[in-house]
């Protein structure tokens, strides 16, 4: 399958994808890792004029610890988090990038052309709400900085104007005795997961939990942060009823769609037992212990 | 949309040979294998980025080949299953495959091959675990996989024994 003709500029550095995109205007899109882009592409539900490609620019693809963040480069690919060592230290940031798609898929796709993509579906975006993230746009007038939760509006639409494009992630470094876990369930593995929670916490004193961030992906038109889960948790020792009480938030938190990986009572149900792996996964991180969590298949 | 077709000038090491060509930037690394180059031996299956019988190296990282554009190749290194066998002798991770019936058809193996040869590469001696993951982009619709698993176990071995 051919896509449809465009016409390729080979961006050398960050500069001139700026200034490409500001040239091109509307007709032009940025291609990062293409493992959205191209496959559009192919069933011709995109069809841009020009290709700006990333590939080639120097210095867009990083993992730097400072000042208490984490700042990944947008080209930063998912396998390069999945092995770095960087990122081992926060758990959640690892179990999403080792189970997105496949082997494959994560040699080429990036973190910042998954935000930009904003699929409903998408692994990052729960994940990185749950901690304090930062995405860094460049465009012709300069520099902003958005937070994670202002930038993404709506299914596959963020607030980058065509001109615009994301230069950095900033993840902020979760505090001591913190545990994240990221579990999405999915039916194989070059597919997008039925439905995900992200769970961070922070837990003090034996089991009372300080900090409580959750997070849920495919169950709404964007990722939802479940404000009445995590108030169900906070200050709150971590224990079946409470927890319980945190599941069932969750499941009224979530406006799952009727699609042919499930129902809407089947998300619903989903969700409340994907909440549930991930507070105990979560929990038993900040008390050091060693949890493997990723995808998990149906 | 562009009226006449531009073409872009690229060089990629395929194999280890080098070729200079000019290709239109839609062009896909799988059709620039084996329309332009003559490659047949990678496989196109679904065409949408599923099934991974297009898999081949590109400057050592396993990709889908139907996803990529050729352009992007350029000034790259490809390896693929045509690069594995050196001077008429079979690769180790092929020799594994033949001997313990890794494939019937034989329509999946080749990237399920070069998927072998990514895992191999940074997991010399792997686990069960991680060689389950690394052919979780591989569909293969004959052999259930179970001697997909025991070909890659028999070629983590056969490498480490020569
Ligand atoms: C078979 C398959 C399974 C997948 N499964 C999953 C999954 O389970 N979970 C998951 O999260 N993802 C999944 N993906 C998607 C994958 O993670 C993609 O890599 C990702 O969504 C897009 O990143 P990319 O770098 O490939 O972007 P591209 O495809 O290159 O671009 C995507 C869009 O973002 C824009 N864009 C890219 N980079 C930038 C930038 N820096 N600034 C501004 N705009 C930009 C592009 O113009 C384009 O519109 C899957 C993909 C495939 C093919
Ligand atoms: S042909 Fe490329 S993934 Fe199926
Ligand atoms: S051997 Fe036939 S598809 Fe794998």
């Amino acid at each position: 399958m051919y896509p449809p003709p465009f016409r390729y500029h080979r961006a050398g550095s960050l500069k001139e994808a700026v200034a490409l995109l500001a040239e091109l205007g509307e007709e032009a899109k940025v291609l990062a890792g293409g493992q959205s882009l191209i496959p559009l592409m192919k069933l011709r539900l995109a069809s841009p004029a020009h290709l700006v490609d990333l590939n080639f620019a120097p210095g867009l693809s990083y993992i730097r610890p400072e000042n208490g963040e984490i700042r990944f480069g947008a080209m930063t690919r998912h396998a390069e988090i999945e092995y770095s060592e960087v990122v081992a230290r926060i758990p959640i940031l690892h179990d999403c990038a080792s189970g997105i798609a496949d082997v494959q898929v994560r040699s080429r796709g990036t973190l910042g052309g998954s935000l930009a993509e904003a699929d409903p579906s998408g692994d990052w975006t729960p994940v990185l709400l749950t901690l304090e993230t930062e995405v860094i746009c460049v465009g012709p007038q300069g520099e902003r900085s958005v937070p994670l939760a202002e930038f993404v509006t709506d299914a596959f639409t963020t607030v980058l104007a065509p001109t615009e494009l994301v230069r950095e992630v900033k993840v902020k470094l979760p505090p001591a005795k913190s545990g994240g876990a990221y579990v999405a369930f999915k039916r194989s593995a070059p597919v997008y997961a039925t439905a995900s929670a992200a769970v961070q916490l922070t837990l003090v004193d034996g089991d009372v939990c300080a900090q409580a961030a959750i997070a849920l992906g495919g169950v709404g038109l964007t990722a939802i942060k479940a404000a009445e889960a995590e108030a169900a948790l906070r200050g709150q020792r971590i224990s079946a009823k409470t927890v319980e009480a945190a599941a069932e938030a969750a499941m009224r938190a979530a406006d799952p769609q009727p699609d042919m990986r499930g129902s809407v009572a089947y998300k619903r149900v989903l969700i409340g037992a994907l909440v549930r792996r991930a507070i105990d996964a979560a929990a038993r991180r900040c008390r050091r212990e060693q949890v493997e969590v990723s995808h998990q298949y149906a | 949309m562009p009226e006449e077709t531009e073409r872009i000038p690229i060089t990629v090491r395929v194999n280890g040979k080098s070729h200079s060509l000019a290709v239109e930037p839609r062009l896909l690394l799988v059709e620039l294998l084996r329309e332009e180059l003559d490659l047949t031996g990678t496989h196109i299956g679904c065409d949408t980025t599923y099934c991974g019988a297009c898999t081949v190296l590109l400057n050592g990282a396993a990709v889908k080949s139907c996803t990529v554009f050729a352009v992007q190749a350029d000034q790259g290194e490809v390896l693929t299953v045509e690069g594995l066998a050196q001077d008429h002798k079979l690769h180790p991770i092929q020799e594994a495959f033949a001997q313990n019936h890794g494939l019937q058809c034989g329509y999946c193996t080749p990237g399920v091959l070069m998927s072998t040869y990514a895992l191999l590469a940074r997991h010399p001696n792997p686990s069960d675990a991680q060689i389950r993951k690394a052919i979780a982009g591989n569909t293969c619709r004959c052999t259930g996989y179970q001697n997909i698993i025991k070909s890659i176990r028999a070629a983590a071995r056969g490498i480490e024994g020569s």
